[in-house]
């Protein structure tokens, strides 16, 4: 195994500190005039594969990082959330267009799109989120590694490259502990959140991502149509918490209790 | 929406120790403490266990005007019947109820405390007008406090006061969509407030670390800046009206909603940054902005600080109207904050000078576009040296942490001397480094324990020409403070500075005032203060 070929599939979501509100017709998420940022799981990603390029540069790891591809497939702000990845580090992207009004494909369209990108562009190692935010699904790298025959690992902890064949060993928390495994190249790990710390785009490096490639392709390109399988009923909201009341003095709280009953 | 999101946002805001905005600091962090010789203050650890000094103590000098009546259980069963409710009187005149009182007669820092007896909390106007006419005829001194957080001691009593406190007046009055003018009363909390204009797609024009606690009321008193001064402006522009009660009872009601009014003289202006001397504020209508809907942040290393008046320059004129924070800090306080959170760096290398960025607007694609042309622009011409952009709201939060988490960081490396100054742009930086060469000359700066000075450190709003000079010491050391009084003020005196730029004069600073204000101008508000409260109750001790 000569060197890394690195896959990084990233979603661009709603961001994780903006309280989500459910539209008019609970079809789904408002998300007009929402900030979205990266989905935080594939800032995980990106961060483990360029810190990946870094061991190796450095010789703390054993294998060097030869490209860094950053992929999402979604509707015309999608390039927002590749060139972070680029400012990040990545080398280079592709935006899958997919038209924002049809909503997210499936995971298993997307898992079958990945495996295209895999075979095409000769990719060893993807990296993924364990799942988006915003859709809570978790299955693409799954679905990925069943479709490609490739080894597993996942919500990853740590990923370290052992030796220069491609062994990795890749640590993820378990019931009470935390569990090594040990695969060959090629392999799909998922990200979790204690991986690592995803770093901040740099100005010099947020102006040299605005020249890095970004190609746009279609879910066609790599033989995959957008079929749906599943069909969106309803989206609610939880029910909204009773808030209590207040009352002026010890007197107030002591009628209020016999008022409930409570006394 | 999913646990997901949820987890995700527990385990990621752990990684961002300290949130963006605190909410007032209990007493267990110590002290922003603002400047005066007696403001020293030492480490948490030993507050935590030690009682807090009398103010009376601490200022000798200050002796209790005797011209004030002591109170009576006669007084106190008046203001018994007077304001009625159970919980709007704190009685420690007929019984023991020092207890309860004691968190109104101290304040957050653990810096000030008086000898209060009594606290009144007024429900309305009215109230306020009856309780300060009786007091006033009775020569009853009070202390109007509102969430008590100041910083200067501006709201604790020194000696026996009355302390009027107006947390149970906090009902919203109006608000008006079109116009954005809301009309509350003294008492609601800033928070409240802006929550309740958030659900309106507004923003109170004021945001300071004490949002959670402190009243709206009290931020007018004592005319607060804040974080976004720069783009909001001063309170005197926002509040566009306010009502008060004098202390012979007379309500002013000067509540008004218009932005034009240009009938006699503006007298609310008196009531901003008066810190209650001359009245109590009891309702205010403000001004507020439509709140943005698109924030982004950017941090910045810089080689000197001829380069930080540039890309502010630069950021006024390219950012303009989205511009809404412009901070400094030098490399010293983010050491500093760096060795106290162990957090990483944003920007790599060190620079003498960091500088936060923050841009507010309508929309996120055109804000974006002009924040990247400016940084461009100033990486290109090398005024910017290295710098990040906050992706995304951790990002934003861990950065603002670098700017807010000063404060904090220096209080648990032990004591400070802090003033909070405002000079003209241009010397803004050279009092931090006039007065590091003063200290480090003496002999009293040094890297192991034998120094007192572990630091002279500078930061603040660049924006509003606003900086703190933090002189961040291990142990007290009288030598030390003299070394940095009066020289520090009569520095700030020679370029027609403010010895106190936003927070006020209370206590603390009174009686350093003519460095900052000329005979003339003091012996005006002497005969202003004399005007509206001939008897002295409102306030005494401070301010002038």
């Amino acid at each position: 195994m000569s060197a890394l070929r690195i896959l990084v599939p990233i979603k661009r979501v709603i961001d994780y500190a903006v309280k989500p509100r459910i539209n008019k017709a609970q079809t789904g998420v408002e998300t007009t005039g929402v900030k979205h940022s990266m989905n935080p799981f594939d800032e995980l990603s990106v961060e483990e594969a360029v810190s990946l390029r870094q061991r190796g540069e450095d010789n703390s790891s054993p294998m060097k990082v030869e490209n860094i591809l950053a992929l999402s497939a979604g509707g015309p702000k999608t390039p927002d959330v590749l060139r972070t990845a680029m400012a990040m580090g990545a080398d280079r992207a592709f935006h899958i267009d997919v038209p924002d009004a049809n909503g997210s494909p499936e995971p298993l369209t997307i898992a079958k799109m990945l495996r295209g990108v895999v075979e095409k562009e000769n990719i060893n190692l993807v990296l993924l989120g364990k799942q988006a935010i915003d859709g809570d699904q978790g299955q693409t790298g799954q679905m990925l590694a069943g479709l490609l025959g490739w080894p597993q690992a996942t919500q990853a902890s740590k990923v370290e490259i052992k030796d220069a064949e491609g062994t990795v060993e890749v640590t993820h928390e378990v019931d009470g502990g935390v569990e090594t495994l040990r695969a060959k190249l090629p392999l799909v790990i998922t990200t979790d959140l204690r991986l690592n710390t995803p770093r901040y785009a740099s100005l010099p490096n947020i102006m040299k991502a605005k020249k890095k490639p970004l190609e746009k392709k279609t879910l066609a390109d790599f033989g995959v149509e957008d079929t749906r399988r599943l069909k969106t009923v309803k989206v609610t909201e939880p029910p909204p918490r009773k808030g209590g009341g207040k009352v002026e003095d010890v007197d107030g709280l002591v009628s209020k209790l016999k008022e409930l009953g409570a006394l | 929406m999913s646990g997901a999101r949820n987890l995700s946002a527990a385990l990621r805001r752990a990684r961002v120790p300290r949130p963006r905005i605190a909410l007032r600091p209990t007493s267990s962090q110590t002290p922003l403490p603002t400047t005066a010789a007696r403001s020293f203050t030492v480490s948490s650890t030993v507050q935590a266990t030690k009682e807090i000094k009398f103010t009376s103590d601490a200022y000798p000098n200050v002796k209790r005007n005797p011209n004030f009546a002591e109170l009576t259980p006669d007084h106190v069963t008046y203001f018994k019947e007077l304001l009625g409710s159970q919980s709007a009187v704190i009685d420690g005149v007929s019984t023991d109820a020092s207890d309860d009182i004691e968190p109104f007669n101290s304040d957050w820092m653990r810096k000030y405390r008086g000898h209060a007896r009594l606290v009144l909390k007024p429900q309305s106007t009215e109230e306020v007008s009856k309780v300060l006419k009786y007091c006033n005829e009775n020569k009853l001194a009070v202390v109007p406090q509102g969430g008590n957080t100041g910083l200067v001691g501006g709201s604790v009593p020194v000696f026996d006061e009355i302390v009027l406190n107006t947390s149970r007046m906090n009902n919203i009055r109006s608000f008006d969509q079109a116009s954005g003018v809301l009309v509350a009363d003294a008492g609601v909390i800033l928070e409240v407030a802006d929550q309740y204009l958030a659900e309106r797609d507004h923003l109170f024009p004021l945001d300071l670390g004490a949002k959670g606690s402190c009243h709206i009321g009290g931020n007018v008193s004592t005319n607060a800046g804040g974080l976004r001064l720069l783009r909001y402006g001063s309170l005197h522009g926002s509040v566009l009206g306010l009502e008060a009660v004098l202390p012979d009872g007379t309500i002013v009601d000067a509540l008004s909603t218009l932005r034009k009014n240009n009938t006699g003289y503006d007298l609310k202006q008196l009531f901003i940054g008066s810190e209650g001397t001359i009245g109590l504020i009891t309702a205010v209508s403000i001004q507020c902005p439509p709140r943005p809907k698109a924030v982004n942040v950017a941090y910045f290393g810089l080689e000197s600080f001829d380069q930080v008046q540039q890309a502010f320059l630069q950021a006024k004129g390219q950012l303009s109207e989205i511009l809404s924070a412009f901070e400094l800090m030098d490399g010293r306080s983010q050491r500093l904050v760096q060795e106290v959170t162990g957090k990483k760096q944003p920007v790599e290398g060190e620079y003498p000078f960091y500088c936060l960025i923050e841009t507010s607007g309508s929309n996120a694609e055109h804000d974006m576009e002009k924040l990247e042309a400016f940084l461009e622009n100033v990486m290109s011409e090398g005024i910017v040296a290295d710098g990040v952009l906050a992706q995304d709201e951790t990002q934003f939060q861990a950065l603002w942490s670098w700017r807010e988490g000063i404060t904090e960081s220096l209080s648990h490396l032990g004591g400070t001397y802090k003033y909070d100054v405002s000079i003209p742009l241009s010397e803004l930086y050279q009092l931090v480094e006039d007065c590091k060469q003063r200290l480090t000359e003496k002999g009293f700066v040094g890297d192991d324990d034998s120094f007192p000075v572990r630091a002279v450190v500078g930061y603040g709003h660049m924006g509003d020409a606003n900086l703190h000079l933090n002189v961040a010491v291990r142990r007290y050391d009288k030598e030390v403070e003299k070394a940095i009084e009066p020289w520090v003020y009569e520095w700030i005196q020679k370029r027609q500075g403010s010895i106190s730029a936003e927070h006020g004069l209370g206590i603390a600073k009174r009686e350093f005032i003519g460095y900052s204000q000329n005979d003339t101008m003091v012996k005006l508000m002497k005969q202003l203060k004399n005007l509206y409260d001939p008897n002295g109750i409102m306030n005494p001790y401070k301010y002038i």
